[in-house]
């Protein structure tokens, strides 16, 4: 047998004897993500039992080395065992911003104590990441932020607002941009660094947006004292790594089914709910504005498919993800949009209820998705700043 | 298939991009359009590329062709649609080539093949009889006389039907305009009498030809395959010639994109490159978008015909609908953003939205694709 089949085999069998029944298949209980972190709680004992024996098993990051909490799998290793899990129906639950974004960052720009710090917290879930880079005043224009870091001694003192730091209330660190040059350009006094959260002087407050309550919040530092040691790279030269990581928030933006998409594998297709609605169960659909809007959807989400294949394809064939990556987050937030909206209208009346007693929990939430959607253009780079992206890195274009 | 060119599809890019770049001129099209009379296309050319075997890529080995598929035509005719190179191609080798490959019994294969792959013998599929394209829409009758058909009617935009030998005609022997069924394929000298056959010089430069057909007598053993079996080759073979098409309309996408762009690093006004202006900055990185997913659905319904996947057929229509926009939007900006040159016939622009334009008509536009792509779907 060859080494990937031998491995095949160890994996399945291992999957078979460690996976718990709830945690796997059509019933499996496993919710869409765990984001892991010191408030993590657990409905069901199933799904902490399995993650805790995939932690062990360095199974939640199998591709990172064993030293930092992963199992060191080969690609083609990591695709056999995604392959192995899915046949089970089952695959790790564990995702965060840490796992996503700040891990191959750490990876690639902290000190190696930095890393043994830090990344097997990440990989067992035992840690929350934030991210702290927008400011009120520091939105498109990112490296126009002002929260400042002052070095003093061993540490630095850190004033300043981050705003759009999701999920923060619910996090235990952050990542964050802070000012340490104002007398140079301004991308060139910036700093990359790395802040607990119970940390004194700390809080967060969380925003209300036009969907109502949503997981992004604005944090503030009243002289938070950070050791230097939580610098990652050098000082002022931390725009290079917030660019670095930009790339890999698109690129998880890319991935995910998108923002407000009413992300659920268990969703109608657009197409069943265009038969409930215009009680057409088979046949051509009587609407033919709508018929064609469907088929462009589709069409749509065919070419995005396959031009993510194919950029899939490309890095394994040793062409690695690039500024491309904007087209992808540009694209597909809006075509995300689209089809969000398309939903709400072949809905009808239902989609207009903010709230009452004659309407489906899921409609509503539909429609508080389709109105959430609306920040899928914003963040992470709003659709205007993908393309001076595209224009500046991909085609050259000049200033 | 991974959705990347193999090494051996990358030579294959390399070679025809170098024969185009050394072979060819899109100047060649000022002077093709003006030709009333003979071959549209420069014969010469023809076998030089017929003997770099790729006339012969997408047909098996026992009728002389390559046995390579559709993803390695693909790249060939991207690079011939890049340079806007005017052969019959789409016409011979796609249409009818596909026609008699996939409809013709073994005789016919083993006697027509042969000469399709190694280019020396040119055939064009006549189907066309409504004003935009409509497979069913056939009025052309083929009537029983003893033991032979009279064929009557009138087929327009035959491509490069002005050098074909022998055309595939497509008629009807049952049903009415319209039907899918009694669609019956013939095999039609191109010199018998009765046939007239009317040039026109299209928009690209490319030729077509308006058929008339008034009693013309084939004998039985012209039908290609079985009567009344038209249909069943004529969905396949438009499927397969619509992601064809657009393989070489990407090549045409691409360069007019990429002329485009370099256009806009160059022109000076207000003192700047006018590719610093936010208002073209934006709709060129938009243009991009489309440009690569265009590419990637090219690539993949290319391979769908490769690998027989069931969703082939809605896969084509996604492909050609999507080709059609973006060469659409390729005509629209590459003029206007080349300005007042962009309207001269001095700049090579202009081209690429006339051969846009007729590629978009061709084998249905993006309109009728989507149409068709509900109805495979059955909503």
């Amino acid at each position: 047998m060859s080494d990937i089949e031998t491995f095949r085999s160890e994996a399945r069998d291992w999957l078979e004897a460690n996976c718990p029944a709830g945690a796997r298949g059509p019933d499996s209980v496993l919710p869409d993500v765990v984001w892991g972190g010191r408030r993590q709680t657990f409905a069901h004992d199933d799904v902490k039992i399995w993650l805790e024996r995939l932690i062990e098993r360095g199974w939640t990051v199998p591709r990172w080395p064993t030293q930092y909490g992963g199992a060191g799998l080969t690609e083609e290793q990591d695709k056999v065992l995604r392959e192995e899990m899915r046949a089970i129906g089952t695959r790790s639950p564990l995702f965060s911003f840490g796992m996503a974004m700040l891990a191959p960052v750490l990876m690639e720009y902290a000190t190696e104590e930095q890393k043994l710090e830090h990344l097997p917290k990440i990989a067992r879930g035992e840690i929350r990441w934030c991210q702290g880079y927008s400011e009120p005043g520091a939105g498109s224009d990112l490296a126009g932020l002002q929260c400042r870091a002052v070095r003093e001694g061993d540490h630095y003192t850190i004033n300043g607002q981050k705003i759009w730091t999701s999920d923060a209330d619910v996090s235990d660190w952050i990542f964050a941009l802070v000012r340490t040059d104002t007398e140079v350009p301004k991308h060139d006094g910036i700093s990359f660094v790395l802040v607990d959260m119970e940390t004194e002087g700390v809080s967060v407050s969380p925003i209300e947006l036009i969907s109502g309550a949503s997981p992004f919040c604005e944090t503030f530092f009243d002289n938070v004292r950070v050791p230097i040691g939580n610098r990652v790279g050098e000082e002022n030269k931390g725009w290079t790594i917030a660019k670095r990581l930009l790339q890999y928030e698109r690129s998880m933006l890319a991935e995910s089914t998108g923002v407000g998409s009413g992300a659920s594998t268990r969703r109608q297709s657009l197409l069943e709910v265009a038969r409930e609605s215009l009680a057409t169960p088979e046949g051509q659909l009587p609407d033919a504005g709508l018929r064609d809007e469907l088929v462009q959807y589709e069409m749509d989400r065919l070419c995005y498919g396959a031009t993510y294949q194919r950029s899939t394809d490309a890095a394994k064939a040793g062409q690695g993800m690039g500024p491309e990556s904007s087209m992808f987050k540009l694209y597909l937030s809006e075509m995300n949009q689209r089809g969000s909206d398309l939903r709400q209208r072949l809905v009808g009346h239902v989609s207009l209820v903010w709230d009452g007693e004659d309407v489906p929990a899921e409609e509503r939430e539909m429609t508080r998705g389709w109105l959430y959607g609306k920040a899928g253009t914003i963040l992470g780079g709003t659709s205007e700043i993908q393309m001076n992206i595209i224009a500046k890195r991909v085609l050259g274009l000049p200033d | 298939m991974a959705l990347v060119l193999t090494e051996e599809q990358e030579l294959l890019r390399d070679s025809a991009r170098g024969f185009v770049a050394d072979q060819w001129n899109i100047d060649r099209l000022r002077k093709l359009r003006s030709m009333s009379s003979g071959r549209g296309h420069d014969e010469d050319l023809w076998k030089q590329m017929a003997e770099l075997g790729w006339t012969g890529i997408p047909f098996a080995e026992e009728y002389g062709g390559l046995g390579l598929g559709y993803a390695e035509l693909g790249v060939v005719l991207e690079e011939l649609g890049r340079g806007l190179v005017v052969a019959p191609f789409l016409s011979s080798i796609v249409l009818a080539g596909s026609a008699v490959a996939l409809g013709g019994n073994d005789a016919q294969r083993k006697s027509l093949l042969p000469g399709v792959c190694d280019g020396t013998r040119l055939l064009a599929l006549a189907y066309q009889e409504s004003p935009r394209h409509d497979p069913y829409a056939i009025a052309t009758a083929a009537r029983l006389d003893g033991d032979d058909y009279l064929l009557s009617g009138r087929k327009v935009l035959v491509l490069d039907g002005e050098s074909a030998d022998l055309l595939v005609v497509a008629a009807r022997t049952g049903g009415s305009t319209g039907d899918r069924d009694g669609l019956t394929l013939f095999l039609v000298a191109s010199d018998v009498p009765g046939l007239t056959l009317k040039r026109n010089v299209l928009l690209d430069s490319r030729c077509a030809v308006n058929i008339e057909l008034d009693n013309v007598r084939v004998e039985s053993n012209s039908v290609l395959g079985a009567p009344g079996t038209g249909a069943d080759v004529l969905d396949e073979v438009f499927a397969r010639a619509a992601v064809a098409l657009s393989a070489e309309m990407l090549g045409g996408i691409q360069e007019s994109f990429d002329r485009t762009v370099e256009y806009l690093k160059e022109r000076d006004q207000f003192g700047v490159k006018i590719g610093t202006f936010q208002g073209l900055k934006h709709r060129a990185a938009r243009w991009f978008c489309e440009v690569e997913l265009t590419r990637s659905i090219v690539m993949d319904a290319l391979r769908a015909i490769d690998e027989q996947r069931e969703q082939q057929a809605m896969l084509a229509s996604a492909c050609k609908a999507r080709a059609s926009d973006t060469y659409r939007l390729c005509g629209k900006e590459g003029i206007q953003m080349h300005g007042g040159m962009g309207v001269t016939d001095e700049a090579d622009i202009g081209f690429f939205m006339k051969r846009a334009r007729v590629s978009e008509l061709l084998l249905g536009d993006s309109t009728y694709h989507r149409n068709r792509f509900a109805e495979l779907g059955g909503y």
